[in-house]
């Protein structure tokens, strides 16, 4: 047995007969040719006929893989029609009266350079994409097409390196795992890797030895290993972790579809966080519920101006449509402490975590808070919205939101403008919400804690400051209390009370949650299976 | 001629999916558009030329337009930056 290492970039477990991928060899030869039109003309057929080819498997790579990954074949797409590289092309044709496949060949390779001499690693990884194209079009040119060799049975594949082009023309059900010598965790290989759910290992120092075709190996990417022609034991080892990694997955995929519900019976919404528009086909895959928190400061910074009403509107309803029916509860402007933007002015804080931020600039800000609250309420006619309001302190500060929220779905119905019925609720993450969570939650639909805020504010522990986190401690008794004490005012009434910290998704947490009558769980999505599992294990 | 500076927020720069999009849109008019991040200039038409200034995170990048549609293109390549980059 022999073991290599490499490093890992998706986990899991392959036991398999290892097949060594090369390229083949493209010998490109230089010849003097007397009609340059004609040779131009024979380029350009063989650049069409390139795009061709790659529209086709972009749309293999969409219906297989992803859209993020799809969009690869569209750069590419993109280089081949590059005018540098098209003029270089045709400039070397004309001026030196060589043949096009030479001419691509050179122009690919000095391309591809400058992508090299970079220094940053992402831009040196472009130079694979480069030299994926001009072995696209000398294939053409010269008549042999670049294909993988047709694999009998699953595989692992030992490549130098995969080009995403060839990484997709596997059958996807014929590969076990992929090993790589070159490659990193940005490459496209492990971007593939990652969404066909295979075990992927990069930069590992294996030789691709023909020898090595069609013996047995075992690739455990936990690890980052490959293990050459293994030895009983450790063959039966990695069976053994493979069988236990399948139940696990099996276990998980099985909680699709099935109610959140304890073993008597009690309901829980689990519903999932999310930071943008894009984040929604996750919570759609992940079998989330709802999405109960929507962060809306993304539309406002990385940017030089306010977002429009129209611009809030368009992401919302997309946002809205897509959950089809499920609820959507966007949070307001939570912006200023860590979140800062420059256009809103907010003059330099001491103490910013205690500062100018959340509710406190909608409720001064008035223009701001309505823009966002009519672009949401429009959107609310297309399923169904809730709205949250961060950083609660009084009831004052709720009836003046109720207030502008009055004044907003009048000036809507007065516009003609359709809405839906819209909860509405605050965030519970200051001590003072929760010694007044009674009175607070007499005026809302429900409470939704944030245990980030809330933890940091009744420790009196800057969460940012490295040097506190020994003593930071989210399982603290007193944070504990305040929750308990929430639900419990919540429920008083009539409100219904959930998590939206990073407490809610703290598995050893989940039971302590359900005895305290927790409502909802709004969890990262990848975590929502895993919850769901917990929660219908529990009494 | 019109002109106006922008720095990118974007964490990653401007790497190939914003310059792919990029080129499209330029592609759009008939406007010569450079972009100029100080070091290195380039042909906003050209995706590896876009590509190759490797343009990261805080770069400020001023983008000149002329021709006859320069107003347009102006406002649509404004709008651009901020929107994706």
């Amino acid at each position: 047995m022999e073991t290599r290492q490499g490093k890992s970039v998706f986990a899991g477990v392959a036991i398999g007969k290892l097949f060594i991928y090369k390229k083949a060899a493209q010998v490109v030869e230089k010849r003097a040719i007397e009609d340059p039109q004609e040779e131009i003309a024979r380029y350009m057929a063989a650049k069409e006929k390139a795009a061709g080819q790659l529209a086709l498997l972009k749309e293999k790579t969409l219906r297989d893989v992803g859209e993020a990954e799809a969009e690869i074949f569209e750069a590419h797409q993109m280089l081949l029609e590059d005018l540098d590289f098209v003029e270089g092309i045709t400039g070397m044709i004309e001026q030196d009266k060589v043949n096009a496949e030479y001419a691509v060949f050179v122009t690919g390779e000095q391309c591809a350079a400058i992508f090299l001499s970079m220094d940053d690693d992402y831009m040196r990884g472009r130079a694979a994409d480069i030299n994926d194209i001009s072995s696209r079009l000398i294939a053409i040119l010269s008549g042999t097409q670049v294909s993988a060799e047709a694999m009998p049975e699953p595989v692992i594949i030992l490549a130098e390196d995969l080009a995403p082009s060839e990484t997709v023309q596997f059958e996807k059900d014929k590969i076990l795992a992929l090993v790589t010598q070159k490659g990193s965790a940005n490459s496209h290989t492990a971007i593939l890797a990652r969404m066909m759910n295979i075990p992927c290992l990069v930069t590992a120092d294996i030789d691709l030895d023909v020898s090595l075709n069609g013996k047995m190996g075992v690739v455990d990417g936990f690890t980052g290993q490959i293990h050459i022609e293994p030895d009983e034991v450790t063959l039966a080892v990695m069976q053994e972790k493979k069988k236990r990694e399948e139940e696990r997955k099996l276990l998980l995929q099985s909680m699709k579809g099935l109610p959140t519900e304890t073993k008597s019976g009690k309901r829980v919404h689990l519903y999932a966080n999310i930071g943008s528009e894009e984040d929604v086909d996750s919570v759609l895959e992940n079998d989330s519920e709802g999405i109960g928190l929507f962060r809306s400061e993304f539309l406002y910074l990385g940017r030089d101006d306010y977002p429009t009403e129209e611009e809030q509107f368009t992401v919302y309803k997309n946002v809205i449509s897509k959950m089809n029916g499920k609820k959507v509860i966007i949070r307001t402007l939570d912006i200023g402490a860590d979140k800062q933007a420059d256009y809103f002015n907010i003059p330099r804080e001491e103490n910013p975590a205690m500062g100018f931020r959340a509710i406190r600039i909608c409720l001064e800000r008035t223009d701001v808070f309505k823009t966002q609250l009519r672009a949401i309420f429009r959107a609310s006619a297309y399923g169904t919205a809730s709205i949250m309001f961060p950083m609660i302190i009084s009831v004052d500060e709720v009836k003046k939101i109720k207030g502008i929220v009055e004044e907003v779905k009048a000036e809507l119905t007065r516009e003609d403008i359709p809405f839906g019925d819209v909860e509405l609720g605050i965030m519970i993450e200051t001590p003072a919400a929760v010694m007044i969570a009674d009175l607070l939650a007499a005026e809302v639909d429900f409470f939704s804690i944030g245990t980030n805020d809330l933890t940091q504010y009744t420790l009196a522990i800057d969460r940012q400051n490295q040097s506190l986190d020994n003593i930071y401690d989210p399982h603290h008794e007193a944070v504990l209390r305040m929750i308990q004490r929430t639900i419990e005012c919540a429920h008083e009434h009539g409100a219904w009370c959930g998590i939206c910290g990073e407490l809610g998704a703290d598995m050893e947490l989940t039971r302590r949650f359900l005895q305290m009558g927790i409502d909802e769980l709004s969890v990262s999505p990848v975590f929502t299976l895993e919850l769901r599992k917990k929660i219908r294990d529990a009494e | 001629m019109k002109e106006f500076k922008y720095v990118v927020q974007d964490e990653l720069g401007l790497h190939a999916r914003p310059a792919g999009l990029l080129v499209k849109e330029a592609a759009k008019f008939k406007s010569a558009i450079t972009l100029d991040s100080g070091a290195k200039k380039a042909d906003a038409k050209r995706i590896m030329a876009v590509m190759s200034m490797g343009v990261k995170q805080g770069v400020e990048v001023t983008v000149s337009i002329d021709g006859e549609d320069e107003d347009a293109a102006f406002e649509a390549i404004e709008a651009f930056f901020k929107a994706n980059l």
